[in-house]
């Protein structure tokens, strides 16, 4: 064993980084309880339960006593709405990005074909580019399309095409499946091909070989692939703050408008709320591979 | 038809990657494409497009005009190289606190136990999946004259500083040094410089935490007990065993981090205040306020063209590191 | 003229390689396969024979010449619609199933029907001597348990014909030589055509009807393993198999099967039994096996004798492998130890002067190749 395997110096500075990448964390949620409404100062909890009272900008009684912005939280549709985008958007982007990416990854990883190189290339390009260099296209391709298609077509008003809840789709799948196709491409090097072929000896056509035994075996990678892609769709705020227009706000998209406006504590609950669902989702996940293995 | 396509097997290859082609290029190289033809347009009154060919908009960036207040024939207006400076600027310092930052952290993961380990990389990853949006407003809580820091600062130092002037200064004033303040003025931090610098750092961390993680891990104990058994003691085993071959992460870390930091403009905005422009505040306010999408498309070319370089050479350098996303 | 089994006419294989050129890897091989037989293609890697086989499978397709099958031309016709199936180096035991999955999927493929399916299974897991494992996952098996697996799964389908590659090459010594008893009895038993491909001469010759040696794609003889240990038709073929002196010569005369050969090294002319088609002027390599070899302290005045020193003696038990030192040329003599006696000089002392016979019928005139 290394003697100088972790020295006082490297371990005091890790507990110092945990320290710095939980406090903020901890401090939104402590302020989810805050009962001042300007949410400057912590000015303590709200300990009376009853109708809503204040003083000035305190609040002293409320029906849910100390969660009081929580219900406020419940209590808002445009934050249900937007929820509600945010997962549409996440779930079709994750399975549409992931089956073309896993297609992606099994053409680059064990044929040739004339443009392979081009394809390599053009799957690196999102992730070398900063986002919002691609946010940008993505934009100007939309609203120059949408600008001339209304025009051929005169249409008006509500039946003009513009940006929504398609654009954003459309636009999720597009840097998702890079990640997609890599974390496959990764799974698949070393692939023993001896196993297709053992089941095609068998029997079993190539569509047949491909359902029960390639996929099966590469079904870790995949899943790998599609949770990365869910979550960077349910992250994103760049591509989506381009792309996004009236309907189609996201959660992200929606935190940033409220930062810009007033800064309740409900913005607080609303992260309180985000980051025990994550938590939750990632212990079940734990749960469920533990059991798996 | 079944059956020649049965045989063609480069056929197949490019069927099965037909569908990510037509997004990559439908989206990404079409926009990318477009972009720089709108760059050399002009802008109609509406904020339309007019598809022209002119460098008005890269001559702009450069800052070059023959409208000198001195009166000379030609004279730079720096103002938009201030911009891109500032955006390189704060990428690279990031950058360099990320790494300071991370190593130590990815060194402790990497020499953990392997229970332990897989717990502590849970617990690097969770603020990750927290939405970064959330995560920057909470330093606005944190930085500013009345958050968090201030509080914690102040309510240490307003007992100690009366104390600590009143026995340093006589001693400090006879030496002609700065005094030490008598009483506790809060930290301007956040709408500063150093808030964005704090915000980037706490953003980018974890991303950089992995990579330098995973070389780490790859690395066999037995060449640290090579190393000691040839003489090394444990700071030139860092330096000449476990740095160098840790260095692919690196890479990778600096890739994952710089790229995103050069185009950002959330943070800027949120921590920086209305005063403190990068490139990606540029590009955003010239696509949403100022409504000239030619410009903004220049500038974002500029800005991929920017981040491309500094990219190349660093790789020329450095490698490109093996593990680009944590699987 | 009867089907054969398996039929390669004049088969070529080429392969791209790295550097933008073309190699055969398998260059104009033809073999004819009877029904019911064991035929092994032996050859050290890269000779072309596990190409050979894939091509039988349908993995690969030849790019000149044709494979056919009982009479069939198999052309590009896919493996799932040949009616051969494989026995894999790795097994390739699939393993997110069960054994008895793993033995069950060919049948599935086939559509058979679920107690059908079963019936058969359990059958073959029985003739494998699996009886009980069936809902054992491949990892939970040893290296001997899976390769039977895979065994199963091919036979379950009763294929025309059964290919191998290599299928021992993963296991102990021991363990091979048990299987190697084992599959022979199962060809046996079952009577399908095994097709076995190995690089190892002993599991050849052991388990064998007829072996083709092979040596950079092309097939340099094909025959009983009696025909291909005592009569190799080139030197390939003698050195491959077993071990054998070489000398070369000059082909004096020739006498209907014999030939008598000047080997220069030696001074002196030798007597052995020559191919057809060897002539007098030929330059021919003289093989003779080490165990046919005669050592004796008797001086021996045949023609083929020679006298020499002994320079090394290794005991190997039931064997004296000696070394023999003819004025410079080395010559390999091995000798059973016939007699049990714990005399020292019993067993060719190094220093020793010992006469050598070389009888013409074990002495082989074979061409350079």
């Amino acid at each position: 064993m290394n003697p100088y395997r972790r020295s006082w110096f490297v371990r005091i500075a890790t507990v110092l980084v945990f320290i710095f990448l939980y406090a903020p964390i901890l401090v939104l949620m402590l302020y989810s309880l805050n009962a001042s409404r300007a949410n400057v100062l912590f000015a303590g909890v709200i300990t009376r339960f009853g109708p809503v009272q204040t003083e000035g900008a305190l609040i002293v009684q409320s029906p849910c006593g100390p969660f009081h912005w929580f219900c406020e939280l419940a209590k808002n549709r445009e934050v249900g709405n937007a929820a509600k985008n945010t997962l549409i958007i996440a779930v079709t982007a994750t399975v549409i990005s992931t089956v073309i990416g896993t297609m992606a990854a099994l053409a680059l990883q064990r044929y040739e074909f004339r443009f392979k190189p081009f394809a390599q290339l053009s799957l690196y390009i999102p992730i070398i580019i900063p986002e919002i260099v691609m946010g940008i296209g993505i934009l100007v391709l939309f609203s120059q399309l949408f600008t001339f298609l209304n025009g051929a077509f005169h249409l008006r008003g509500d039946s003009q095409l513009s940006l929504g809840l398609f654009t954003v789709i459309l636009s999720h799948i597009a840097f998702c499946i890079p990640f997609v196709t890599l974390v496959v491409m990764a799974r698949l090097q070393g692939f023993d091909k001896s196993y297709e072929e053992a089941a095609m000896d068998l029997g079993a056509n190539e569509l047949t070989t491909f359902r029960r035994i390639t996929l099966p075996i590469i079904m870790p990678g995949v899943l790998s692939g599609a949770l990365l892609a869910f979550t960077l769709s349910l992250d994103d705020f760049v591509i989506t703050f381009f792309t996004n227009g009236p309907g189609s706000t996201t959660l992200p998209i929606y935190v940033y408008g409220l930062l810009r406006r007033i800064i309740t504590p409900q913005v607080n609950a609303l992260s309180t709320v985000w980051i025990l669902v994550v938590l939750t989702a990632v212990f079940m996940i734990q749960r469920l591979q533990n059991r798996n293995v | 038809m079944l059956k020649r396509l049965r045989e063609n097997k480069s056929a197949q290859g490019a069927l099965l990657v037909s569908p990510t082609m037509m997004f990559m290029v439908g989206l990404l190289i079409i926009p990318l494409v477009l972009t720089l033809v709108i760059s050399f347009g002009r802008r109609d009154p509406d904020g339309q497009v007019i598809y022209d060919f002119t460098l008005d908009n890269y001559r702009r960036l450069t800052g070059f005009t023959t409208d000198c207040a001195s009166g000379a024939a030609f004279c730079f207006n720096d103002l938009y190289l201030q911009i891109l400076w500032r955006s390189l600027s704060l990428a690279f310092r990031s950058t360099l606190v990320v790494i300071l930052l991370a190593y130590p952290l990815a060194y402790y993961i990497a020499r953990a136990q392997p229970r332990r380990r897989n717990t502590l990389l849970f617990l690097v990853l969770i603020p990750l999946w927290t939405n970064f949006v959330i995560r920057i407003y909470a330093w606005i809580m944190i930085l500013r004259t009345q958050g968090v820091l201030n509080g914690l600062v102040g309510a240490i130092l307003t007992p100690v500083l009366p104390l600590l002037s009143g026995a340093l200064n006589p001693l400090l004033a006879s030496m002609h040094l700065p005094l030490v303040a008598t009483t506790f003025t809060p930290l301007e931090i956040l709408y500063t410089p150093t808030a964005v610098l704090i915000g980037m750092v706490y953003e980018f961390l974890p991303f950089m935490i992995l990579p330098i993680f995973t070389s780490l891990e790859k690395i066999d104990s037995s060449l640290y007990e090579a190393a000691a058994d040839l003489g090394a003691n444990a700071f030139r085993t860092f330096l000449r065993v476990t740095l160098p071959l840790s260095m692919p992460g690196v890479v990778a870390g600096t890739i994952l981090v710089f790229i995103p930091v050069m185009g950002t403009f959330v943070v800027s905005d949120i921590l920086g205040g209305k005063q403190y422009i990068l490139i990606g505040n540029l590009i955003q306010r010239q696509f949403l306020d100022a409504r000239d999408p030619t410009f903004g498309s220049a500038a974002s070319l500029i800005l991929m063209v920017l981040t491309l370089v500094v990219t190349f050479f660093y790789t020329r350098r450095f490698g490109f590191g093996e593990e680009i996303v944590p699987a | 003229m009867s089907e054969f089994a398996v039929e390669m006419r004049d088969v070529v294989k080429e392969f791209q390689t790295p550097e933008g050129g073309h190699i055969n890897a398998v260059d104009r091989v033809s073999l004819q396969i009877n029904d019911g037989e064991f035929f092994s293609l032996l050859g050290s890697s890269g000779c072309g024979k596990t190409t050979s086989l894939r091509m039988i499978a349908g993995f690969e397709w030849p790019t000149q010449g044709e494979i056919l099958i009982h009479g069939h031309p198999m052309g590009h016709i896919p493996p799932f619609q040949r009616p051969v199936n494989t026995v894999f180096q790795s097994y390739a035991l699939f393993q997110h199933m069960t054994v008895a999955q793993n033995v069950a999927f060919g049948l599935e493929m086939e559509k058979a029907a679920k107690d059908e399916i079963e019936h058969r299974v359990h059958h073959a897991l029985e003739m494998v001597q699996l009886t009980g494992m069936d809902r054992r996952k491949p990892k939970q098996l040893s290296g001997g348990q899976q390769q039977r697996v895979a065994l199963a799964r091919a036979l379950v389908k009763v294929p025309d014909v059964l290919l191998l590659d290599e299928p021992l090459g993963a296991l102990d010594l021991k363990l091979r030589k048990e299987m190697q008893l084992e599959l022979k009895a199962l060809q046996q038993k079952v009577g399908i055509t095994f097709i076995y491909v190995t690089h190892d001469q002993e599991e050849a010759l052991t388990m064998s009807d007829r072996i083709a040696v092979m040596s950079k794609g092309k097939v340099m003889q094909v025959g009983t393993p009696v025909e291909i240990y005592e009569r190799p038709n080139c030197r390939f073929v003698a050195d491959f198999i077993g071990e054998s002196n070489f000398f070369a010569g000059v082909v004096k005369s020739v006498d209907h099967e014999f030939a008598s050969v000047y080997v220069p090294i030696l001074n002196s002319e030798i007597r052995g039994m020559a191919l057809d088609g060897i002539v007098a002027g030929e330059n021919v390599i003289v093989s003779v096996r080490p165990e046919k070899v005669r050592a004796s302290e008797q001086a021996a005045l045949n023609e083929n004798s020679f006298q020499g020193r002994i320079t090394k003696s290794v005991y190997i038990g039931s064997e004296s492998h000696v070394i023999v030192d003819i004025n410079g040329t080395i010559l390999k003599v091995w000798e059973q130890n016939k007699i049990s006696t714990l005399e020292p000089g019993a067993y060719h002392l190094p220093g020793s002067e010992v006469w050598l016979t070389l009888f013409p019928e074990n002495t082989l005139i074979l061409r350079d190749e």
